[in-house]
């Protein structure tokens, strides 16, 4: 079985949260997100604010909010807790934790971002439209991760049941340790891809450097290619063919020690 | 944790603006490494004038002048002008400057000072270390205000050895020659023990000092800096981020599982390397940069 990811867009009426629930939810556009009109606009000087002074206030802020985070200057942890449908854009370069252990909220990064974008993202999504360092969606439970450029090592370290897209390409390790969800990579994969795997599956556009241990190359199925079609239209990597990826997922060969040398130890 | 910064400047950059730049970026790491920091400045004619060999010395309890007084008659002979003997005070270093040859002054600075750590040596160079504060040490030592055409900077939190100035980096055990080293090594009293054997001379049992020490061994014995670097990569076992300094090179590397973050920027008339992107933010034309992370084991040199 593949694993299927949640939908990017989990803000509909029912878990929208207290501030919405008496406001009619309207439907914005194609991707069918539905957004409670009661949200403000608002725009976070990261400059001005620090870290702190900017996620105090977005939690502050009712669902449907849009925010612009300015000057975010490579600074750590912005836009990280949220527990409400909010619209983040930080509008530069992120430092470290962007948008992590997020809920409801879409957060977009108009810029690189540091380690561990969207790391244990809830639900929702952590858009980086550049470059992305290392463990990006690290530990993420639900929601999605898209990397618009490159990721560098171990994207996807350890995920628990996110999806995690890269259009360019990903660095060494990644998936290491992933336990449930999908990765979708649609450049080429570095060295000691899925190194091990547990129940995630990876799926590659392009090369792959080597595999890790336990991890192999299965058979595409059709389940397959439709889950990577979809992924690819929300994630917006429009480069990429479904019917022209590698499926990687785990042998399960480490699942169980066995007794073959244990006089050796 | 530790953090590192460098800057060089190339094309024909304004180099006055060299220590205000290395402030702004040494102050963003300075939360990876609170406990001591230092920096490396080539080319701060304040320091060491053009061509000038010079030494940096930790001696707090010596004023400027009375070691001047005490270098000169060592000095003299070596056609020294009244004049041609500098040395300045920059919180507790002592840089010395003269137009001699460089063993020259580093033999009369040791001679004079047989005690304290020599910082680094070097014509062009000086050494700026010190404990507490990255920032109040910045200021201490006027960095703002300093220029010159290459630094290395690093702000420490030690986790193997104890927090000294001579235990803080960088570390500079060749004319020229400094690194600083963000991550721990495995087996470096192992390699200490065999250049100590080859004759190699330790101020500390820090353990990037070990692998400052071997990148010196290797140049002596004649390797260019990125055979050397390559010959870390393959000699020492541990996490390693590694900015490396000569008068005319800047090179950085790091280990094959590259857990230790490093980002480098190519920019309009420099060439920037940092452990976080926040330290690469002030800097002028960073949004038109090159912004990329070094891969694992490969040597990024940049010469001037």
């Amino acid at each position: 079985m593949v694993a299927v990811s949640q939908p990017a867009a989990t803000t509909g009426p029912a878990t929208t949260g207290p501030a919405a629930a008496s406001q009619p939810a309207a439907t914005t556009g194609p991707a069918a997100v539905v957004r409670p009109d009661a949200g403000l606009d608002v725009c976070l000087d990261a400059a001005a604010l620090g870290a702190r002074g900017v996620n105090a206030r977005l939690r502050e802020l009712p669902a449907g909010s849009r925010v612009t985070i300015t000057s975010p200057g490579g600074r750590h942890n912005l836009a990280v807790g949220l527990a409400a449908a909010l619209e983040v854009t930080i509008d530069g370069p992120a430092g470290y934790y962007a948008g992590g252990l997020g809920q409801l909220a879409t957060v977009t990064v108009n810029g690189p971002a540091g380690w561990g974008a969207g790391e244990n993202l809830m639900s929702g999504e952590v858009r980086v439209r550049g470059d992305a360092s290392q463990s990006a969606a690290a530990s993420a439970h639900g929601g999605l991760v898209v990397v618009e450029g490159n990721a560098s090592l171990r994207a996807g370290i350890s995920l628990k049941g996110a999806t995690l897209a890269v259009a360019g390409d990903a660095g060494a390790f990644c998936g290491f340790l992933a336990q449930a969800g999908t990765i979708l990579i649609g450049g080429d994969a570095g060295d000691a891809l899925g190194d091990s795997l547990y129940e995630a599956v990876i799926y590659v556009a392009g090369r792959i450097g080597s595999l890790g241990a336990d991890a192999r190359v299965e058979e595409l199925s059709q389940a397959d290619v439709t889950v990577v079609r979809d992924l690819a239209a929300r994630a917006g990597l429009a480069h990429l063919d479904p019917e022209n990826v590698t499926r990687v997922a785990s042998a399960r060969e480490l699942y169980h020690f066995t007794s073959d040398h244990h006089a050796a130890y | 944790m530790c953090g590192i910064v460098g800057l060089q400047l190339r094309d024909g950059a304004d180099e006055r603006c060299l220590g205000e730049l290395m402030a702004g970026m040494l102050g963003q790491v300075a939360e990876r490494g609170p406990d001591s920091a230092g920096i490396a400045l080539y080319g701060d004619a304040s320091l060491s004038p053009p061509g000038w060999a010079a030494v940096s010395a930790l001696a707090p309890g010596t004023p400027g002048p009375v070691l001047a007084a005490a270098l000169r008659p060592l000095l003299a002979g070596a056609a020294l002008a009244a004049t041609g003997l500098a040395v300045t005070e920059v919180a507790d270093v002592r840089v010395a400057a003269a137009p001699v040859p460089q063993q020259r002054l580093s033999a009369a600075v040791r001679a004079v000072l047989p005690e304290a750590p020599l910082l680094g040596t070097g014509p062009g160079l000086a050494v700026l270390k010190g404990v507490g504060d990255p920032v109040r040490l910045a200021e201490s030592f006027g960095l703002a205000g300093r220029g010159g055409y290459q630094a290395a900077g690093h702000t420490r939190m030690a986790t193997e050895s104890a927090v000294t100035v001579a235990h803080s980096h960088p570390f500079s055990p060749a004319p020229g020659l400094c690194l600083v080293h963000n991550g721990s090594f495995a087996n470096h009293d192992t390699i200490r023990r065999r250049l100590r054997a080859d004759g190699m001379e330790f101020g500390t049992d820090n353990d990037s000092e070990v692998a400052a020490a071997f990148v010196a061994g290797r140049l002596a014995a004649g390797d260019d800096l990125e055979t050397a670097l390559h010959a870390v990569c393959a000699t020492f076992d541990g996490f390693y981020t590694l900015l490396v300094t000569t008068p005319r090179e800047l090179a950085v590397v790091r280990d094959a599982i590259a857990c230790k973050p490093a980002l480098i920027a190519e920019g309009d008339g420099w060439v920037a390397m940092a452990s976080e992107y926040r330290a690469l933010a002030g800097l002028p034309g960073i949004g038109r940069a090159r912004v990329f992370e070094p891969a694992p084991q490969e040597v990024y040199l940049w010469s001037r």
